[in-house]
């Protein structure tokens, strides 16, 4: 069954998307979209890097995401204003990848393999890389569930109660960079943060309380993978973005039903 | 020993030293009202208490196993947080349904567990954050300027309702407060800090010490005057009030 390429795509794509979900909610929580971006930007420098070593691509972008989520982590609250940083950082970041990629020229590469994901040629190893990170991401992020959110609600809170809010921050950055390294082969690094935020959001408006926004949005995510891989493959649309396109109607047609109930958008 | 004993403690930023040799001890069962201008490092204070701000110098010690219910200045839910009150009161310690719904009756608002956090009013959210310290029956709760927000007859509401829960479970409270005419009736003690303990003991006392006049003397002169018009102060039926009120805010 497993040597059906869309069987694969399917299953790569549902991991990414289980993954995505409650990391997502935690980078639409506490306002980190633009964090999300600049993270899997600056992946592409690690995908440039892995090749040039000829090195498997997973290694390389987790560690390039890694280093860039906590550079941003930690010159935020030095006197930049964050969007500013991320803007510089990000842009920077993608920049350099798509220039370094051009020096290898011993090698041909399809950058947009790496832009914009390919979802369609995902390997047996590839699909345990997804799993395996999809594993550690939710494991992760299900242990210090209740940290988790306290930390993002109020910080003072969080150090009343105990905890360390610094030690959860970094937990979500481990995450989110685990998540990019191993979404970049379904998406593509300009299509991750989509994949984060867009179940998020659309989750929002059927929610009551935040365990049950994360597995709305897991089933949004889901269920955007599955369709859009269809709608590729019916229609002969490009993987990645059709399953972005999927989430994006699910929003909206989600947030009509919720002004529809009377509920608040997001 | 006391529940919270803090010695010489100082805390600085950078070059900037926002609190020195500062003492005191809150005891079981205790009331204390911390005051202060702004900039007078009360927040850092409790910012210290809690472990969220390195201290520079000094100690702070905290009864072992000592239960803490934080009431934070203020709490800003996003939009995009779905947060029913029920799941706001079980967020840090696992509770039954039961015993939210007493920490809720205890804080004066019984019917909103259902409700979510973003449809509560000023008055109704505070007393949901005071209810959710109560939950795990603290041994001493920290409120740093928990009534942010709410007019004068709301927070004074709020205040007799700490009082009232308090004397009755035996929680010791110390909290930071602008509005000294309200919290000072309440309180045990009261602690005039400003970047050091200025003056500190019984509400008379405080209110009368210069150290204290010399901070909110000409400031504050309004709110002082309320608050020795409404304990220290005989009227005088054989002149009018207005007169009396100008007379004590210049003073």
């Amino acid at each position: 069954m497993l040597d059906d390429f869309m069987v694969r795509a399917t299953l790569a794509g549902v991991g990414v998307a289980f993954a995505a979900a409650p990391l997502g909610c935690f980078v639409v929580w506490r306002r980190m979209a633009y964090f999300g971006d600049a993270t899997a930007h600056a992946a592409i420098l690690g995908v440039a890097l892995s090749l040039a070593f000829q090195m498997p691509i997973f290694p390389g972008a987790l560690a390039v995401a890694l280093v860039m989520a906590l550079t941003v982590t930690f010159l935020t609250g030095r006197g930049y204003a964050m969007d500013t940083l991320l803007g510089v950082l990000a842009h920077s970041a993608l920049a350099f990848g798509l220039v370094a990629v051009s020096f290898l020229s011993g090698i041909r590469i399809d950058l947009m393999a790496y832009l914009f994901g390919d979802i369609l040629a995902v390997s047996h190893t590839d699909l345990l890389v997804v799993w395996g990170g999809a594993v550690l991401v939710v494991a992760l992020i299900a242990w210090r569930w209740s940290a988790l959110l306290t930390s993002t609600l109020n910080v003072e809170l969080a150090y009343a109660s105990g905890l360390n809010p610094k030690r959860e921050q970094l937990i979500l950055t481990l995450a989110l960079a685990i998540v990019v390294a191993v979404a970049i082969k379904v998406v593509g690094v300009l299509l991750i943060a989509a994949l984060l935020i867009i179940p998020a959001a659309a989750a929002r408006n059927l929610a009551r309380t935040p365990e049950m926004m994360a597995m709305m949005a897991a089933a949004i995510g889901t269920v955007s993978a599955i369709g859009g891989l269809q709608g590729a493959y019916v229609f002969d649309t490009p993987a990645g973005p059709s399953i972005v396109c999927v989430a994006a109607i699910l929003f909206a047609v989600l947030s009509i039903f919720g002004w529809g109930k009377g509920r608040q958008i997001p | 020993m006391s529940l919270i004993t803090v010695k010489d403690l100082t805390v600085s930023y950078g070059a900037n030293t926002i609190l020195k040799n500062v003492s005191f001890s809150l005891d079981a069962g205790e009331i204390v009202t911390i005051v202060g201008p702004n900039g007078s490092g009360k927040t850092s204070l409790f910012r210290a208490i809690i472990g969220a701000t390195e201290t520079a110098a000094g100690r702070i010690e905290l009864k072992p196993g000592l239960k803490i219910g934080y009431v934070p200045q203020r709490l800003h839910i996003d939009q995009t947080l779905p947060m029913s009150v029920d799941r706001f009161m079980r967020l840090t310690d696992r509770v039954s349904k039961t015993r939210s719904k007493e920490a809720l009756e205890a804080a004066g608002v019984p019917d909103l567990s259902k409700r979510q956090m973003s449809q509560l009013s000023g008055g109704q959210f505070q007393r949901v954050l005071l209810a959710r310290a109560l939950i795990n029956k603290p041994d001493v709760l920290l409120l740093d300027e928990a009534t942010q927000g709410l007019d004068q007859p709301g927070s004074a509401a709020f205040y007799q309702q700490i009082e009232s829960v308090c004397r009755e479970t035996g929680c010791a409270v110390l909290m930071i407060s602008h509005e000294l005419h309200v919290v000072m009736s309440a309180s045990d003690r009261v602690i005039c800090l400003n970047g050091h303990v200025c003056c500190q003991g019984t509400p008379a006392v405080v209110a009368s010490a210069p150290e204290y006049r010399a901070l909110f003397g000409t400031g504050t002169g309004g709110a002082l005057a309320l608050y020795r018009h409404d304990h220290d102060h005989d009227h005088d039926h054989d002149h009018d009030h207005d007169h009396a009120h100008s007379h004590e805010a210049a003073e």
